[in-house]
């Protein structure tokens, strides 16, 4: 049985669809990435698979279970969070917990047992005492992954859990996310930091409401055509308007921290000889570029 | 074009930043970053005229009271009021009227930085159904409407896609070559590395500023990138002569001193364990380590 399961799930707005005909698995225990543009029907389609809207054609089972139908029972066996929860400002971080603890009704022995394994995993023991509205960002947010999975979800599904937060603190919250997948909990994750989405044991790559890629990080490495090279540079901005200008042949060309990421075909290798390149295997960034500019040349738009 | 001198802020008994100094010139991109809860937002509230300092002093455009040169600063809080219910246009034209400008005024400006931006062809679509990328576009189209001198932006690209992001970038950048001054905070580092100079901020505090390369080149410790399928690295690698271990992507970073002394003790421990197709190399260290570094170091 799959954690998750859709088949031609479908959601309208009028007439905009925000989700078309979409089918996918999701492996017990697996990590699973789900990417695509601002707008592609990432949020739409997390919203139907945790109940809070209905799908408007197609179906979807969650552990077996019918999103349409089934979805009280499909609550007790999964967890949500997205980028903007909900914590309680003035309670302080244990309190949250317990409301949390006391929403899923869970009795008072496993309630006290999992606030505990909360403030652990979330590394919130030293700070149990304080006052949530005099947290920092970083810490919020790991405290809401505990809210969120309190009652022990098979399944975890986390809609931009990382938007906004700074670098050190993104892995830490990926550290407990791979502790938790370790133990065997499920989790569909959207994300737009690509280095998270290389963390990902599998991934569906979803643009207009469609999905057009779906795979492990490897297969969907080797969509992406041609060669890639990096040009490292101090200046990328200013070097990448000089490529532009200078219109040699290329597939596309796009600054990459302190580089620029060129994307050719083999035999115009010789054209950019005069630059110091490396030839490099693309990463998921690259190929979410990639995807993302063939679809839009395809369609137009 | 801003200086700050031992600028502090306090909410209540809370300070938000620390007797910050420090000076932007004429035609930077100056990007501001730090762990969230630094200050970094308070910092731009306090450069646009939105908040006075608690003691301390600051200049923009040579003015000591920004709001009393408004007209010339733009400012994109980090959540921008854009009116749902009307279109791009209609948008654009509130804000443009909001500072102050004529009706003939307004539709020349608007038509150039809707070709700027590229929002032109979405130009009658309701703000509401625009995807989080455009709308991020839509608030910097509606900053620019009266063309200021100098822009801050805090934290525009977050939530903001790979695709956007870049191009969002490529107009601050065309921008900026038209001679308008940014002032930026974000959480991306590749992004910092388009910044001529980066402050990290952090508990209110300015920990480090400089150029890019200048924060690479200060960077004491050398890096090692491992690449490996084995999740319990950390573990593995606990008896090695490493000070750090973060993950990047598929990838660990592992922060050294001695590259030779723990490239040997890292192949042979993980030799002994017979884990394989190992791949392990020095490269050269990225903002976004510099970043795990200094956050590593204040925390």
């Amino acid at each position: 049985m799959y954690a998750v399961e859709l088949t031609n799930l479908t959601r309208r707005f009028g007439d905009f669809t925000a989700v078309n005909n979409l089918s996918l698995q999701i492996k017990q225990g697996s990590i699973y990435g789900f990417l695509g543009p601002n707008g592609s029907g990432k949020s739409t389609t997390i919203r139907m698979l945790c109940g809070l809207m209905t799908p408007t054609s197609g179906s979807g089972k969650i552990l077996g279970l019918d999103i349409a139908h089934d979805s009280e029972d499909i609550k007790h066996k999964i967890g949500y969070m997205s980028q903007k929860f909900s914590l309680y400002d003035d309670l302080t971080v244990k309190q949250n917990l317990e409301f949390y603890a006391g929403m899923y009704s869970l009795s008072e022995d496993v309630g006290e047992r999992r606030i505990k394994e909360m403030l652990s995993l979330a590394d919130l023991e030293d700070r149990q005492n304080e006052l949530v509205v005099n947290l920092s960002g970083g810490w919020k947010q790991r405290l809401a992954l505990g809210c969120a999975i309190i009652h022990t979800p098979q399944i975890l599904f986390l809609d931009e859990p990382t938007g906004g937060v700074d670098p050190k603190s993104r892995r830490m919250f990926w550290e407990i996310i791979y502790k938790l997948a370790s133990q065997g909990t499920t989790i569909m994750v959207t994300t737009h930091f690509m280095d998270e989405a290389e963390h990902c044991d599998e991934i569906g790559f979803i643009f207009e409401g469609n999905l057009i890629a779906n795979g492990t990080p490897s297969q969907l490495i080797k969509m992406v055509p041609g060669v890639l090279v990096r040009i490292a540079t101090h200046e990328p901005m200013e070097l990448l308007e000089t490529m532009i200008a200078s219109s040699f042949p290329y597939l596309d060309i796009y600054p990459f921290g302190a580089s620029l990421h060129i994307l050719l075909e083999e035999d115009q290798l010789a054209q950019i000889a005069a630059f110091p390149y490396k030839q490099i295997t693309p990463g998921l960034e690259d190929v979410f570029v990639y995807l993302v500019k063939s679809k839009r040349k395809e369609m137009k738009i | 074009m801003i200086t700050l001198t031992n600028v502090t802020k306090y909410y209540g008994t809370r300070m938000a930043v620390n007797g910050v100094s420090l000076e932007v010139k004429n035609g930077e991109i100056f990007g501001l970053v730090g762990p969230d809860g630094a200050g970094k937002t308070t910092i731009i509230r306090m450069l646009a005229g939105l908040l006075a300092p608690t003691s301390g002093t600051l200049t923009v455009l040579g003015a000591a009271n920004p709001e009393k040169i408004k007209e010339h600063l733009g400012y994109v809080p980090q959540k921008f009021s854009l009116y749902g219910d009307l279109t791009v246009m209609e948008n654009i034209r509130v804000f443009g009227a909001l500072y102050g400008q004529s009706a003939e005024k307004i539709d020349v400006v608007a038509s150039h930085i809707l070709g700027f931006t590229n929002l032109m062809s979405f130009k009658d679509r309701l703000a509401d159904n625009l995807s989080g990328g455009m709308k991020q576009k839509l608030a910097l189209a509606a900053g620019l409407m009266h063309q200021p001198q100098l822009f801050f932006l805090d934290e525009p690209t977050t939530g903001v896609d790979p695709v956007s992001r870049r191009e969002f970038w490529q107009m601050l950048f065309k921008l900026n070559k038209e001679g308008t001054s940014i002032f930026v905070s974000t959480p991306y580092m590749d992004e910092a590395e388009f910044c001529t100079r980066v402050a990290f901020l952090h508990n209110g505090q300015i920990v480090s500023c400089d150029s890019p390369e200048g924060l690479r080149q200060a960077y004491p410790y050398k890096v090692l990138e491992l690449g490996t399928k084995d999740r319990d690295i950390k573990e593995h690698l606990k008896k090695c002569s490493i000070l750090d271990i973060n993950m990047f992507g598929d990838k660990y970073h592992l922060v050294v001193e001695d590259v030779t002394l723990a490239t040997t003790q890292i192949q042979s421990v993980l030799g002994e364990m017979n884990i394989e197709n190992i791949t392990l190399e020095e490269i050269q260290p990225t903002l976004e380590d510099v970043f795990v570094a200094l956050a590593r170091e204040v925390f």
